[in-house]
């Protein structure tokens, strides 16, 4: 049984968009395969690294375990929505200047789950952070640049 | 990905209308964080997604004092734990469901979801059946009431008939010298399969024990309801005896199996170790 192509209705950063997936593709497929949207990472494929974390209406979830199907009438917003036009989030500029990343796989998982994490908890102690980050898997950093950068940015 | 539909239930009787037409690959779509992994692996043949998460009845959590807590078997397990009413009148259910899976699963997992999947290690299991826990379940023939602790009857099978699912679990209203908890053992500090793990519920009166249930996650083909266990306690004084001999009936009755995670002998020092703890924690909790 092949499953037909569908439409899904969904609003992605702000704009709304329609995506003809399979019925079988992930969020994280129709994002990256079916419209170019190539932020969202896949790292496992099975919940456990965080590489495809996206927010979907306010919450923080691994797009890889998400049906695209699911998303029609959802508000997704991804790592490619955290920049405004000419600047980048302070997440990202902290990133970058304290050096939270070395290959980048990780990174738009991180943003994301930083961001959320911020979004309910605007000054989290270093415990709540490592706690909420504990589903974001980094093979390069060691974490503790990823934490201090969260870390500040929540100071200001 | 195997080949696989996707159908938005409209109501309670669409939902198992669904299931049947969709026959025995058919299966109900919650959080999805076990079964869409376990469809791509191919860990379960699965033809048809029933996402049942645009039903209300899914999706309740209601609290009252007299009747008790309603938490709709796709209710995220964020808003779950995040509720005031169940972290002051059931911290058991916060214990068990802020460390599974990290931030981005409980944003999806449910309660619905861990009952489920069956699994003996499914970390909610144990909370919810010492907390008395009663899953009202619907399918063709109509509605049924199961408590937890008579769901599973293996490692990822339960009494689900054909058709039928859960729409939510219910637990009784909390009365006075009554206390719960949970604990598991892993080897880190989260994102782990439980080795093993232990709910306990005690009620306290007059200084004696009236009431108690134990259980115990991944030391058996399911969880386990510990009998025995409650049994030492019950009818004495809470003391140091009294819970060292239900942690020694605790680990008798655990039948484990040696894996990647853990050893028979480690497993049953931990029904014991575990079951000790949360008695502990379930009467500092009484107020
Ligand atoms: C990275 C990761 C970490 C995890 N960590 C843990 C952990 O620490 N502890 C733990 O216990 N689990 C863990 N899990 C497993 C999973 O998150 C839990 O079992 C969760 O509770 C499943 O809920 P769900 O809503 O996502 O279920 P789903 O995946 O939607 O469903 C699970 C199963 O239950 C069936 N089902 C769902 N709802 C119903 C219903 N209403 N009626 C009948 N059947 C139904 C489905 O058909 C399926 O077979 C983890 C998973 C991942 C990916
Ligand atoms: S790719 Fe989704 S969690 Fe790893
Ligand atoms: S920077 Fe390489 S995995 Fe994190």
């Amino acid at each position: 049984m092949i499953p037909e192509p569908k439409v899904v209705n969904t609003i992605i950063n702000g704009d709304s968009k329609q995506i003809l997936v399979s019925e079988r593709d992930s969020l994280l497929e129709a994002l990256r395969d079916r419209i170019g949207m190539t932020g969202a990472k896949e790292g496992c494929n099975n919940g456990n690294c965080g590489a495809c974390a996206v927010i979907m209406d306010g919450r923080l979830v691994n797009s890889c375990c998400v049906m695209a199907a699911e998303v029609e009438g959802a508000e997704i917003m991804t790592v490619e929505g955290l920049a405004s036009r000419d600047e980048l989030h302070p997440l990202q500029t902290e990133f970058l200047d304290n050096a939270a990343l070395q290959c980048g796989i990780c990174t738009p998982g991180f943003l994301m789950s930083s961001y959320a994490l911020l979004q309910e908890n605007p000054d989290p102690t270093e415990e709540e952070a490592r706690f909420w980050l504990a589903g974001n898997l980094c093979r390069c950093t060691g974490y503790d640049k990823i934490i201090d950068s969260v870390l500040t940015v929540a100071k200001g | 990905m195997q080949a696989v539909n996707y159908a938005r239930a409209t109501d309670v009787d669409d939902a198992v209308r669904l299931l049947i037409e969709g026959g025995e690959n058919a299966r109900v779509l919650a959080g999805g964080t076990d079964l869409i992994v376990q469809a791509r692996e191919r860990k379960r043949n699965v033809d048809l997604l029933v996402d049942v998460k645009h039903v209300e009845e899914f999706m309740v959590l209601e609290f009252d004092t007299n009747t008790g807590l309603k938490v709709g078997a796709a209710t995220p397990l964020y808003q779950v734990y995040g509720d005031n009413n169940v972290k002051i009148n059931y911290p058991a259910i916060v214990d068990a469901s802020t460390v599974i899976g990290g931030k981005a699963i409980q944003g999806r997992a449910s309660l619905g979801g861990n009952l489920g999947n069956s699994s003996p290690a499914g970390d909610s299991l144990p909370a919810m059946i010492v907390l008395g826990g009663v899953a009202t379940l619907a399918g063709p023939n109509g509605r049924r009431e199961v408590p937890v602790g008579e769901f599973f009857t293996g490692p990822g099978r339960n009494i689900l008939e054909t058709g039928e699912l859960i729409v939510y679990i219910s637990f009784p209203p909390v009365g006075a010298g009554e206390g719960a908890a949970w604990e598991r053992f892993i080897p880190r500090n989260e994102m782990d399969i439980a080795v093993a793990s232990a709910g306990a519920w005690v009620k306290i009166e007059g200084g004696s024990v009236t009431d108690a249930r134990i259980a115990l996650g991944a030391v058996a083909a399911t969880p386990l309801v510990a009998n025995d266990a409650a049994e030492a306690l019950i009818g004495r004084p809470l003391t140091d005896e009294s819970i060292s001999a239900a942690g020694d009936a605790a680990s008798e009755i655990a039948s484990p199996i040696t894996d990647m995670r853990g050893s028979i002998k480690q497993r049953k020092h931990l029904a014991k170790v575990l079951t000790e703890r949360t008695i502990r924690m379930a009467a500092d909790r009484i107020r």
